[in-house]
């Protein structure tokens, strides 16, 4: 006998489903006298309809606060794990309200299903904390935090660094000659056509546009003045360690990395080698030997671009323009522009060697350490080149 | 009987995780400690600090009574050159071939000529089974011979230590018993030190003077195998005889 009463069945309409079709399911809530309730379940309870499922039974408390809630399942086609969670959640929900909670129709298959689940495992907190969505002001902090333990580890690296220089200046037998040769092979002599190809492109894009702002004046012949200048004092050692940065500096932070992720640097430390000795030096030595050199030859590359489009495009012979480079060049600023690459090559393939020894976990950590190698390469070089900037213009 | 590498209430933790939960160990010299516990539970982490690789968050390890965990890089240093390790995956360097990757430690701690070296490389290759690999590069190995050719290199100094990281997970049976007849001989003939992670009980029963249980971050066993087999421990019980039911929980 069912006393219905109708004030909450009509509450309760968008808890009603009639008739399940196949692959849903239905619920209705019915009062039995003596303050209890009847949770009628039918169809399928599984992981495809979970979220409404647990929706519903959620909802029931809303409607009614039964002294006793009997669920009825004799209805039910189709139980899976999920739908025995959804029924788990309901009776806890029941006991956190005092509401006694009977099965009815339970049979041993449902049972065995509802047996799957682990309570106590469920009840556990995550090793791993759900998502946080930090609000903005949270996230500036967390940015700016690991900026500064970055900046930190960075720092430490450098005294490390300078710890190893300082023991293999005191045992050069521990530098491994073949390694800095090899890794000069790499940075400079297979730098080359790349290097060269852009340098030789930009003298002849710096000398185009110029000349075309040069003509109306009749100072074509400065063409050879402003890419001869551009280049040996500015640019020919930020392309050139934008190019080494992109082909060396991830080469080194992806060559630590992997020796890292694979024990070899832990290998390396208990078979008595110093890893930055064994490891970072050769590299950074070879990068500060190798890169000024290719700075130059990008400088040379740059003004035969100029010199192709100065002797095709405005006129002027091979001479006049190599003389004019020569005279408008001195050697403080071949000094300085190199002396800044050298610079520059430190940090690449400083930064590319810390990147690497940081690098912790699998494949995906080595690839993250390669971008960042990169990144943060650029990144000090515009800083180091500022400051170039104004320490030289003081100085000069 | 004297303890040459001993921790003593050893804690360590990565993160949130604590892996070693005041965690003591003897390893009485010149014998062979096998340890066991499950997979993940920490066992490399405590090879690990015999070595001096990873410090701990609290307590001590000694090794031949000298407190590791207290020295610089240089002393550190000087007690590695007591050990040799073979790594869980072998850790062979991927840039140079097998035969390089033997001679490594010889060519930095021996006064040998290269002649010598390269006799001992394949000496020491085929007490392993891989006569001939010398040429080969790390990466066109299988599992079994990549830790093949990393316990090659672990003994080629026959250090007075050595630590063994699941010398014979991923072998076939056969390779099994070679390899653990040649820890076995390894470890008599010199008289050395032996610590090897094992998750063949078999073999660990053949070739272990002591055996010690690690599990949830403790040694909750230790003893001769003999004394393991017998424990009472249901811990103990149950891992040696692989039963997922039990106090460990499996899943
Ligand atoms: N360097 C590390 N940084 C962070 N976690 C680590 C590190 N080394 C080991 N762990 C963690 O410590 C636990 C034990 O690892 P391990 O000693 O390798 O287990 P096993 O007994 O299988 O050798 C693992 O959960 C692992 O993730
Ligand atoms: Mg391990």
């Amino acid at each position: 006998m069912h006393l219905t009463r109708p004030a909450w069945r009509r509450r309760l309409s968008g808890l009603h489903k009639k008739a399940p079709s196949a692959g849903g399911y239905s619920l209705s809530l019915t009062a039995e006298p003596g303050g209890g309730a009847r949770l009628v379940l039918a169809g399928r309870l599984d992981l495809g309809g979970l979220e409404q499922i647990e929706g519903d039974l959620g909802g029931v408390w809303e409607q009614t606060s039964p002294k006793r809630l009997v669920v009825d399942l004799s209805g039910v086609t189709y139980l899976d794990s999920a739908g025995a969670l959804a029924l788990g959640q309901l009776e806890q929900q029941a006991a956190a309200r005092g509401v006694e909670l009977a099965y009815q129709g339970l049979g041993p298959a449902a049972q065995g299903i509802k047996g799957l689940l682990d309570w106590q495992g469920l009840a556990r907190q995550p090793l791993i904390p759900a998502q946080r969505y930090a609000g903005l002001l949270d996230q500036l902090g967390e940015t700016w935090l690991a900026v500064v333990r970055d900046v930190y580890l960075v720092i430490a690296f450098l005294g490390e660094f300078l710890a190893a220089c300082g023991r293999a200046a005191v045992n050069p037998k521990l530098l491994r000659v073949s390694e800095v040769l090899l890794y000069m092979e790499q940075v400079g002599v297979n730098g080359l056509p790349i290097v060269g190809l852009i340098s030789f492109l930009l003298g002849l894009i710096m000398a185009f546009m110029s000349s075309l702002q040069l003509k109306p004046f009749g100072a074509n012949i400065y063409v050879a003045n402003l890419v001869a200048l551009a280049m040996v004092k500015e640019l020919g050692p930020i392309m050139t360690a934008v190019l080494v940065a992109g082909r060396s500096g991830s080469a080194f932070a992806a060559e630590i990395g992997t020796m890292k992720v694979n024990e070899e640097v832990d290998a390396l430390v208990v078979m008595g080698y110093d890893p930055l000795v064994f490891l970072a030096l050769p590299k950074v030595l070879a990068a500060v030997l190798t890169v000024p050199i290719l700075t130059l030859f990008s400088d040379l590359m740059a003004i035969t671009g100029g010199l192709v489009v100065g002797v095709a495009g405005m006129g002027l012979t091979a001479g006049s323009y190599i003389d004019q480079t020569i005279k408008s060049l001195n050697s403080g600023d071949i000094l300085t522009g190199m002396l800044k690459s050298a610079t520059f090559a430190l940090l690449i393939a400083g930064i590319g060697c810390q990147r690497g020894f940081m690098v912790r976990g699998g494949a995906q950590a080595v690839g993250t350490a390669t971008t960042s190698a990169v990144v943060s390469a650029m990144f000090l070089i515009i800083v180091a080149d500022s400051i170039f900037a104004v320490v030289l213009h003081y100085a000069g | 009987m004297d303890d040459i590498i001993e921790l003593i209430d050893v804690h360590k933790s990565f993160g949130k995780q604590k892996v070693l939960d005041g965690l003591s160990l003897k390893v009485p010299r010149g014998r062979t400690t096998v340890i066991i516990g499950l997979s993940g539970g920490g066992k490399s982490v405590v090879l690990k600090h015999m070595i001096g690789l990873i410090k701990p968050d609290q307590g001590q390890v000694l090794v031949a009574g000298q407190d590791i965990t207290q020295l610089d890089d240089r002393e550190l240093n000087q007690a590695r050159r007591r050990f040799g390790m073979l790594f869980q995956d072998a850790a062979l360097f991927d840039s140079m071939n097998v035969g390089d990757n033997v001679a490594f430690p010889l060519r930095e701690h021996s006064k040998l000529n290269e002649k010598d070296i390269m006799k001992l490389v394949t000496e020491k290759l085929a007490m392993v089974g891989l006569t001939g690999a010398e040429v080969k590069m790390p990466s066109q190995l299988s599992g079994g011979m990549r830790k093949r050719a990393g316990l090659a290199r672990a003994i080629a100094l026959e250090p007075e230590i050595i630590l063994f990281d699941e010398p014979t997970t991923g072998l076939d049976p056969l390779l099994t018993d070679a390899i653990n007849r040649l820890i076995k001989d390894t470890q008599e003939r010199l008289n050395i030190t032996a610590v090897v992670i094992s998750h063949d009980l078999a073999g660990a029963y053949r070739i272990a003077h002591n055996i010690a249980m690690l599990y949830q971050g403790r040694i909750v066993a230790s003893g001769t195998p003999d004394e393991i087999r017998a424990s009472q421990d249901p811990v103990v019980q149950q891992f040696i005889h692989g039963r997922a039911e039990g106090p460990i929980e499996v899943l």
